[in-house]
């Protein structure tokens, strides 16, 4: 997976996470360019385009876009299935999550993300090892800071 | 201590925390943007505290704001400051904050490798998970060189939650450092076995990505991945598996055949439509390969069948996938596809576009010379429906593309072609008129049977200009006027009625087309009267002749006029030459022939490659600037608007009479030689003599002149396709007869010709309808045969393709580097065996293909490093060709420099001797700061000219970084070049001086630059860059400073010096020697010696004090170094021992 955007009927980006080191300009080129053509689209439509020499898999959650981008080779309805499961994971750690969530906590957010996913690529397929992991991480944030004050 | 913790906690509480930014963002929609700066200029504050707290909550905030699209590159150092922070809540931001921001031209990145190692080894797993996902989001070259080890440890760590996070990470280190890949593959291998599920599937990950790139290389492990996927269950995996060996199979046909099975038994049995999809494409590439080699045991009918149930699915994905599949099997077989082309047309109606253009691009796969005309009449019956301009477009340039692929191939009545071209010109609002037009310029030029019929078609077309003209702001349709007329123009001998053609092209309204259309009209009323004249030669009759004339000479007036440069020429030209024939007329001179000669000859198609194709003669540098670079505005109102290739080859041949005349006249002596031969006909197939008489027969009569605004079409090419039925049945017929006549044995299939089922006619039997001759394009005629042309030389996977099995050399393992103190102490035994010679091949295969690419370019310059100044090394090799020399010198102490010149300059010859230069910095070099002034470093550099051209407009300029920045007069910009204030005859050589400021000097700094300048040769002069790197080493900011022993003595005893040692082994130098080699390098100088030991000192320009205690005893020197700054300290160690090390 090259990157995953998340963004907002109204096109606002809620996340951002690059696996390809792009310099800022293009990171927001491609990001304005994206959710143009995501948002034209009709909701009866299918997941998939492509865009460039990618595809891009998305899949509407609520008020939220899910997309990412992937290579020529890769399988569309696993990147689906990935999106998914993301979803899951953070309705199981918010509990039933909403856009809100993830603006005011987008950092979490990401912690999320990067404990599910690395490099792009599916690291851990168990969506209870992931949670266990970031609360793990969130503990140890916790103990360290009341301590700290 | 303490009262400053409260005071920042207390400080804290009244920062804004992210949740406070966040909100505030969304309660100011309106002014937005003047809100977000307030707050960054808070960040700012924020930033500059010491309270760590305060700085993560501020690089939280940042980040937040960069997901908003904010600039906070400026604040990459601070992230760095958050990541090194020992307590996780705030590493976590950093890293967060880092992966999102940096990529490979963050400067900083250079500075995050102890603090990234520190993590990778820390005791906390959270800690390392943390350092290990940034890694994987701003990974560079040299962090994966510098971590590839480090890395590797962990993928052996005992937590499995670091060994798949380490696993992972790997894939992105092989790609950034491809060197890495062949030492850690034996224990990527390993964890395909490990315990933990997870780990596992990693490997496989990573192993997958690898072997899709270059599958050659994992050939060997096939029988180890066909048992984990007979026995693994998890999904993931196997998709992954199954990717694999869909790369491998095409290298080893034997294993597509045992693939076969398995993959079978899981399409059957699994319920992920994930899964099934995969082995569905598996199955379909092995297929593929087995094609390729004639030993494919049966076409995949389970897929088709299993895509059919997709396709027929209500889910849109799955429909789309499945018509994704289907184009893939079609390459292959044809034949199964094709049965299914009930399901693609239903397609067609589907309320989702992305579907619909799904299979439009199956049909085009699908279409025969059979089917070709009720596919495309289906498709005309879209287009009439479709809403929607876009996806009436596409459909407009599929059928274009069905009909035209593959040279025509499938068409066999290009009559029906050509209505149906003129049909699609009713189309309101398309954007393709061009597409339509060249396509009508195509079948016209290149099937000479069907110029009449075109003629006649576009005569018609031309009549109905105010149709075309007036259909609204879309102007694109009337490019089709631009065919239509120069058709008729350029094969006026078809024309029933010239004269009336010609009224046509001269109407008023003629002059509301675009610029480029009404030149061609006028040029092709030329041709048109020329054709009218020599068509009434010799008759008697004159009036037709002098009326023409005067008509022409009545309409011209109008396009004289023109604003359109090029119209206005060619009428006024053309308006001339027509009263000087009016002249000659009334003087009853005959003039037809010299008139026509005017247009005499044959206008080929070129093909589109050809130009490529040409040769590059030597000494031409087509890169090179003929004159100064005109201003950017000037050029922009003369671009032609033309989309054809003739007229873009028009418009741009004065340019190339000015680049090359000799180049031109070989080329046009090339093309004559060509038509001499006369290659350019070829039939399109033996059987299609037969029945040329079809044009004539088809009665044209038909289509209805009288009604102006009514383009004719659509009835004819229905006409046409029953024409074509009927042909064909008749000439079945025929066949059918002869052959009964012939009484041969082979068994005739009835043609019983209905439209629809015509089924079991084979593809060969249908002949065209008459004879067409596709004409070929021109080549010239010494084409290089490379069929190369799309091949990548800039494909990152490609330095992955490595030899796996092969034993590692030594020279392959993994750099295990030691570069900074911390390290030094822990491990000293790595001393001194500082390498970086994996490096080395890399830079060169690079260096090498470079230079490949560069061939025709005149290498000009090189660089190199005397006088143990600074040091720049250039990228570029010469081959003593034309040279430059750069020296560079240090304003500071210049009677010392003289006294070492000597030995510098040696150094210097050394490299000019090889004539090349490494792109690593060479290492004795150095540079020292300026006394005075605690930030700044002069830099004097020696231009020398060692080509025989005259160089000048020499402009310097270095890439700034965060720490170092070239001074430049106030007024430019950061990135703007200095004018090197002297020009270079040849051979002569001269100094300029830069001035750089330096904030920090505790870590050595490498500067990118480039030297931009031109060349003056006898008659031409190019412009030519030089890319150079200085390096600003530690040492070369320390300044030679005398000490007394009883000052170092004291110095020594002060408890504010941290300590650290390092051991040189086997230095067979003198100790004199040695000691002269450090002081002369490194800028020390002697406050003692006794025996083989000897107390060192020197001083950094910023007050820094640096004492070394030097003993020598076997071979083996250690030092024993103290400094106030420890990493400034480490610094000037190393630097030491690589001097050691390389002497």
């Amino acid at each position: 997976m090259q990157f995953m955007l998340l963004f907002s009927r109204q096109g606002k980006l809620r996340l951002q996470k690059w696996y390809v080191p792009l310099s800022d300009k293009e990171k927001k080129k491609i990001t304005r360019e994206l959710v143009q053509t995501v948002l034209a689209r009709k909701p009866k439509m299918c997941s998939f385009l492509e865009w460039r020499d990618l595809k891009i898999v998305y899949k509407r959650y609520a008020s939220l876009y899910f997309c990412c981008a992937i290579e020529d080779q890769d399988n569309e309805l696993i990147t689906l299935e990935i999106i998914h499961r993301y979803v899951e994971l953070l309705d199981k750690y918010f509990g039933s999550v909403c856009e809100l969530d993830i603006i005011f906590n987008f950092e979490k957010a990401y912690f999320i993300l990067d404990e599910f996913l690395l490099g792009g690529e599916a690291q851990e397929t168990s969506k209870k090892n992931v949670l266990k992991a970031i609360e793990q991480a969130d503990l140890l944030q916790e103990v360290r800071h009341n301590y700290f004050l | 201590m303490a009262l400053k913790m409260v005071k920042g906690s207390i400080d804290r509480i009244f920062d804004k925390n992210l949740q406070d930014l966040v909100r505030g963002v969304r309660s100011h929609r309106e002014d937005e943007a003047k809100y977000i700066s307030s707050c960054i200029d808070e960040i700012k504050q924020e930033l500059k505290q010491d309270n760590i707290a305060v700085k993560a909550n501020a690089v939280c905030k940042l980040t937040y704001l960069q997901m908003l699209g904010y600039d906070i590159s400026w604040a990459a150092f601070n992230i760095v400051e958050v990541m090194s922070s020992s307590k996780f809540t705030y590493k976590r931001i950093g890293y967060l904050a880092a992966s999102q921001c940096f990529h490979d031209g963050t400067d900083v990145i250079m500075l995050t490798t102890n603090q990234i190692r520190k993590d990778l080894s820390s005791p906390n797993q959270y800690d390392t998970g943390v350092a290990l996902t940034g890694l994987s989001c701003f990974v560079t070259p040299d962090l994966a060189r510098d971590l590839a080890n480090d890395i590797m440890t962990l993928m052996s760590h005992t937590k499995p939650y670091i060994r798949k996070k380490a696993v992972l990470i790997m894939y992105k280190v092989f790609l950034k450092y491809p060197e890495s890949l062949r030492p850690a593959f034996p224990r990527l291998k390993e964890k395909l076995d490990d315990p933990d599920p997870g780990v596992q599937s990693a490997a496989v990950n990573v192993i997958c990505e690898l072997a899709r790139r270059n599958p050659r290389n994992y050939l060997s492990l096939a029988p180890l991945f066909f048992k984990l996927m007979t026995s693994s269950t998890n999904n993931w995996v196997l998709i992954k598996i199954i990717k694999l060996f869909g790369a491998l199979t095409p290298l080893e046909p034997r294993l597509g055949k045992k693939l076969i099975e398995p993959l079978t038994n899981l399409i059957h049995s699994t319920s992920a439509m994930s899964l099934l999809y995969e082995c569905v494409n598996t199955v379909i590439a092995d297929c593929c390969v087995c094609v390729k080699t004639d030993t494919c045991p049966r076409p995949p009918q389970l897929c088709v069948q299993k895509l059919r149930i997709l396709i027929e699915d209500s889910d849109q994905n799955l429909k789309y996938l499945g018509l994704l599949a289907m184009s893939k099997i079609l390459k292959t077989h044809p034949k199964s596809v094709q049965s299914h082309k009930d399901l693609v047309l239903q397609c067609l109606d589907d309320k989702d576009e992305s579907i619909r253009l799904r299979a439009l691009d199956l049909l085009y796969g699908m279409v025969s010379k059979k089917n070709l005309m009720e596919i495309v009449k289906k498709l005309m019956v879209h287009v009439d429906k479709a809403e929607g301009t876009t996806y009436r477009d596409e459909l407009l340039t599929k059928i274009i593309d069905i009909c035209s692929q593959s040279n025509y191939q499938y068409i066999t009545n290009f009559e029906w072609y050509i209505s149906i071209l003129v049909e699609l010109t009713r189309l309101e609002g398309t954007r393709h008129g061009h597409l339509i037009a060249s396509q009508m310029l195509d079948v016209a030029v290149r099937v000479k049977a069907i110029r009449g019929f075109a003629v006649v078609q576009m005569a018609t077309l031309l009549d109905n200009t105010t149709l075309l003209a007036g259909s609204g702001q879309h102007k694109s349709i009337c490019e089709v006027l631009y065919a239509a007329a120069w058709i008729c123009g350029e094969f006026s001998e078809h024309l029933e009625d010239p004269v009336h053609t010609l009224e046509a092209m001269l109407r008023p309204k003629v002059a509301t087309l675009p610029g480029h259309i009404q030149a061609i009209y006028i040029q092709n009323a030329a041709k048109l009267f020329a054709a009218v004249l020599n068509g009434q030669q010799g008759t008697p009759d004159c009036q037709t002749m002098q009326e023409s004339s005067q008509l022409l000479i009545d309409r011209l007036p109008l396009f004289v006029q023109s604003a359109d440069l090029e119209v206005q020429e060619r009428a006024s030209c053309i308006l001339q030459l027509v009263k000087f024939i009016q002249k000659l007329q009334h003087k009853e001179v005959e003039v037809g022939e010299e008139v026509t000669a005017l247009f005499a000859g044959e206008l080929n198609p070129v093909a589109p490659k050809a130009q490529k194709k040409v040769p590059v003669p030597d000494g031409l540098d087509l890169d090179a600037w003929i004159n100064e670079p005109p201003s950017e505005s000037e050029s922009e109102d003369e671009k032609p608007v033309a989309v054809f290739a003739e007229e873009e080859l028009r418009h741009a041949r004065p340019h190339h009479t000015e680049v090359d005349e000799k180049e031109l006249a070989r080329r046009r002596e090339a093309r004559k030689q060509e038509q001499a031969n006369n290659p350019f006909y070829i039939k399109a197939s033996p059987t299609s003599q037969k029945d040329s008489t079809g044009v004539e027969h088809i009665p044209v009569v038909q289509i209805d002149l009288s009604v102006p605004l009514k383009v004719p079409g659509m009835s004819t090419s229905d006409k046409y396709l029953k024409l074509e039925e009927e042909r064909r049945q008749r000439e079945r017929k025929e066949r059918g007869k002869k052959e009964k006549k012939k009484k041969k044995k082979r068994e005739k299939r009835s043609g019983m010709g209905r439209r629809h089922d015509s089924g079991p006619e084979s593809e060969e039997d249908i002949a065209p309808a008459h004879m067409v001759d596709i004409v070929t394009e021109e080549m010239p005629e010494n084409a290089l045969s490379s069929d190369d042309d799309e091949k990548d030389p800039n494909d990152p996977y490609r330095a992955l393709d490595v030899d796996l099995d092969k034993p590692l050399a030594d020279s392959e393992k993994l750099p295990v580097r030691a570069h900074r103190p911390t390290n030094i102490l822990k491990s000293p035994a790595d001393d001194g065996e500082v390498q970086e010679v994996p490096k080395e091949p890399k830079k060169k295969s690079k260096k090498e293909k470079r230079d490949k690419e560069e061939e025709r370019k005149v290498r000009l310059l090189w660089l190199r490093c005397p006088n143990g100044e600074i040091q720049c090394t250039c990228t570029k090799s010469s081959k003593h060709k034309k040279k430059k020399q750069k020296k560079d010198k240090e304003k500071e102490e210049k009677k010392r420099k003289k006294q070492h010149g000597h030995s510098g300059d040696r150094e210097g010859e050394e490299s000019v001797q090889n004539g090349t230069l490494e792109e690593e910095p060479l290492p004795v070099c150095d540079i020292q700061g300026n006394l005075q002034n605690g930030s700044q470093v002069v830099v004097s550099i020696i231009f020398e000219n060692k080509s025989t051209s005259f160089l000048k407009s020499m402009e310097f300029n270095v890439l700034d970084s965060l720490n170092s920045k070239l001074q430049r007069p106030e007024g430019s910009g950061p990135h703007d070049g200095l004018t090197v204030p002297f020009q270079l005859p040849p051979g002569v050589s001269n100094e300029a001086r830069f001035i750089f400021s330096v904030q920090s000097i505790v870590m050595p700094q490498r500067l990118k630059g480039t030297l931009t300048f031109i060349v003056k040769a006898d008659d031409s002069s190019t412009h030519e860059k030089l890319d150079f790197k200085l390096h600003f080493t530690c040492s070369s900011y320390l300044i030679t400073t005398p000490c007394y022993s009883d000052t170092f003595a004291k110095l020594l005893e002060s408890a504010d010096l941290k300590g650290t040692s390092v051991r040189l082994q086997e230095v067979s130098l003198p100790f004199h020697h040695l000691l002269a080699k450090i002081c002369f390098h490194h800028h020390f100088s002697v406050v003692e010696r006794i025996d083989s030991c000897a107390s060192l000192y020197s001083r950094s320009i910023q007050g820094h004090h640096v004492c070394l205690l030097v003993k020598y005893a076997h071979q083996t020197v250690t030092i024993d170094a103290k400094c106030d700054e420890s990493s400034l300290l480490g610094n000037v160690l190393e630097e030491i021992k690589k001097t050691f090390s390389q002497s």
